[in-house]
């Protein structure tokens, strides 16, 4: 049995953002089409942790939890090098918030952790569908693990001290924390770069057995603390921007050169707003 | 024949719709100081100001809560957080909260929390804050609504939390009507800071932590400041100028660095920029990025997605350059040209430096 770190990556299968359109009439979402993929910032929790492995062995688990149609995800993080993938789905699960998901993900995480002590959970700063950034805290919480957020480089790992040395981005600069194992880390964005799986990872993703667990199976010992019913916020209702009622008035000049435009632009903006001048400070160009 | 036994309460609906009995006692609005390094961030204030029109709408106090050592600068945060209309400041004040570690931290503001029971406890979305709120907000079994973009009190006194979803291309409203205290968080600059009032002053209610150092597994090795402050420059600079994929090629960034400059202004990008890695992260404007409050904002090449009108349209003023007269970001700019960016940029940082160097000399 290797001495390596035993890993779990929580990765969230979420709905490509940058390809969801609002219907212009009925102000609904158009999922249509709309291709699903592994959330970017998990990408960088699962790259961390496959470094670790290669750096001092052990093993990654990656673990989702979502519909069937999220075996997808971990086919693709087994295509990348994990060495094992489990997805957490039971329609008790549905319509969780992040309070419910973090005590989904935990009982999984605990009944591994009793298979095989886990050092290390991982999960990405946030998912680009929720944005929250709560059930990497969750977790650590629920399972008593030192938490670290938004975390940028993992300098140091020392198995037999149980200790582990991070950078963590805080707000005007980087803390260097030492803590002890088991911890959880969310990793911060271009922390590091995704490798490309190898092509026998890539091959053997396509048809390594994905191990499914339901409510039961992952040892979850509430039923009312899962899904919609565990959760205490609910969203009461989703709607369109309003539109501002005016659109911008189009600034206009004689012979429409940009030289002309720009002066007119300046007198339109001053017109509005003469402090402006006064914060309007030129840095000097002279480098 | 026996009594059939009485339906047993409709547990699961009632569980997520109605407040239970003891956590009616909940009461005040609060609103976390975030003091580090002896500075409070900005956005506490900015919360302050929101959390007193939610304290008046629920006829409530609003609360400031101060957490850090004494040397640095709590008695500062204390009596600010009445000047922006605190009514009352719950402290703690103790040498193990001199950098900011989740496990001293959680501690403080759940006991907080448990021993004084407000209905609403607002943070702001900064790393330390959605660090400190995930865990606390575990801790205490309740709702946490992050990012938010509006607040308001709801017909049943409940709060009727307000955020972007679905990547910002639309809004839903959450609700915790079940559980207390309701937790959101903020981003900086998405709320309005009011004026201090210099005159005002509180209660103030002293907490000890009760923990020890040893007790506490996370060490602070070290504080690495940035040497690029653009981090906290972009969001709360007064004039912002940026650009987007209307500037086609990577060298033409220069041209918004140039017109920033002149104007003594911070830039910016939108999103796509920022995966194409023509700018970093930390320079981009939208939900997903910095939200900006500037009092002039040009956006040049922007075509004004969603998820970058919510970052911008806290702008005072919007001049918006685009050579697609229907751009989305003519609906929401003050202003617009259209027109390439690529040459609309360069004449108006030509005509700002005449405009400048004229008003320097009249002046």
């Amino acid at each position: 049995m290797s001495q390596g770190p035993n890993m779990v990556v929580c990765i969230k299968q979420v709905p490509d953002s940058a390809q969801i359109s609002v219907h212009p009439v009925t102000n609904t979402i158009m999922r249509q089409g709309v291709p699903t993929i592994i959330n970017p910032y998990d990408l960088f929790a699962l790259e961390a942790a496959l470094r670790l492995r290669d750096q001092l062995g052990g093993k990654v688990t990656v673990l989702t939890m979502g519909p069937p149609m999220a075996v997808s995800a971990l086919r693709k993080a087994l295509g990348h090098g994990a060495d094992e993938a489990i997805l957490l789905s039971d329609r008790f699960f549905a319509g969780a918030d992040t309070l419910a998901t973090s005590y989904a993900l935990t009982s999984a995480i605990q009944k591994l952790d009793s298979q095989h002590p886990v050092d290390l959970v991982f999960t990405g700063k946030q998912t680009i569908d929720g944005d929250t950034a709560q059930v990497g805290p969750g977790i650590a919480r629920r399972m008593g693990l030192n938490q670290l957020t938004y975390v940028s480089a993992i300098p140091s790992i020392d198995l037999e001290a149980r200790e582990i040395c991070v950078h963590r981005r805080a707000e005007g600069g980087v803390q260097v924390l030492k803590t002890k194992l088991p911890c959880l880390i969310t990793m911060l964005e271009a922390s590091n770069e995704m490798r490309r799986g190898s092509l026998p990872d890539v091959l053997r993703s396509e048809r390594a057995e994905i191990i499914t667990w339901n409510a039961e199976a992952a040892g979850v010992e509430d039923l009312g603390k899962c899904g919609m019913k565990g959760s205490p916020t609910k969203v009461s209702k989703v709607f369109a921007p309003q539109p501002r009622a005016e659109k911008a008035k189009m600034i206009k000049a004689d012979d429409g050169s940009p030289a002309s435009l720009a002066t007119a632009a300046i007198e339109t903006m001053l017109a509005e707003d003469a402090g402006l001048l006064k914060v309007m400070a030129p840095q000097s160009t002279s480098a | 024949m026996a009594q059939p036994p009485a339906a047993p309460p409709a547990k699961g609906r009632a569980k997520t719709t109605e407040l239970p009995e003891h956590l009616k006692a909940y009461k005040n609005v609060w609103v976390f100081v975030e003091l580090e390094h002896g500075r409070v961030h900005p956005v506490s204030w900015e919360l302050l100001t929101e959390g007193r029109k939610l304290a008046d709408a629920l006829g409530v106090d609003l609360c400031g809560v101060v957490l850090g050592p004494k040397a640095e600068g709590t008695d500062q945060a204390i009596a600010e957080a009445f000047h922006y209309s605190a009514n009352r400041v719950y402290a703690v004040e103790d040498p193990l909260l001199a950098e900011y570690r989740n496990e001293p931290y959680t501690k403080a503001m759940t006991d907080l929390v448990n021993k004084h029971k407000p209905e609403i406890l607002m943070l702001g979305a900064t790393t330390l804050g959605r660090d400190l709120a995930g865990a606390v907000a575990t801790t205490l079994q309740t709702g946490l609504t992050a990012d938010c973009t509006e607040l308001a009190i709801d017909a049943d006194k409940s709060l009727a939390a307000t955020r972007p979803t679905f990547g910002g291309s639309l809004l839903c409203t959450i609700m915790t009507r079940a559980a207390r205290p309701q937790m959101s968080t903020v981003r900086p600059r998405v709320m309005a800071m009011g004026d201090p009032d210099r005159s005002r002053s509180g209660e103030v209610v002293r907490e000890s932590l009760g923990m020890v150092e040893d007790e506490i597994v996370t060490k602070v090795l070290d504080f690495i400041p940035d040497s690029d402050t653009n981090q906290a420059q972009l969001a709360y600079a007064d004039i912002v100028v940026a650009g987007g994929m209307g500037l086609q090629r990577p060298e033409n960034i220069q041209l918004v660095i140039d017109l920033a400059q002149v104007l003594g202004a911070e830039y910016g990008c939108s999103r796509p920029l920022v995966q194409k890695g023509w700018m970093t992260a930390d320079r981009q404007i939208g939900q997903t990025g910095k939200t900006i409050r500037p009092r002039l904002y040009i956006a040049a090449g922007i075509s004004g997605a969603i998820q970058h009108r919510v970052g911008s349209e806290g702008a005072d003023q919007i001049l918006a350059i685009n050579s697609d007269p229907n751009a989305p970001i003519f609906d929401f700019a003050h202003h617009g040209i259209i027109g390439d960016a690529l040459e609309i940029l360069p004449a108006l940082t030509e005509a700002f430096r005449k405009r400048l160097s004229v008003d320097r000399l009249a002046g």
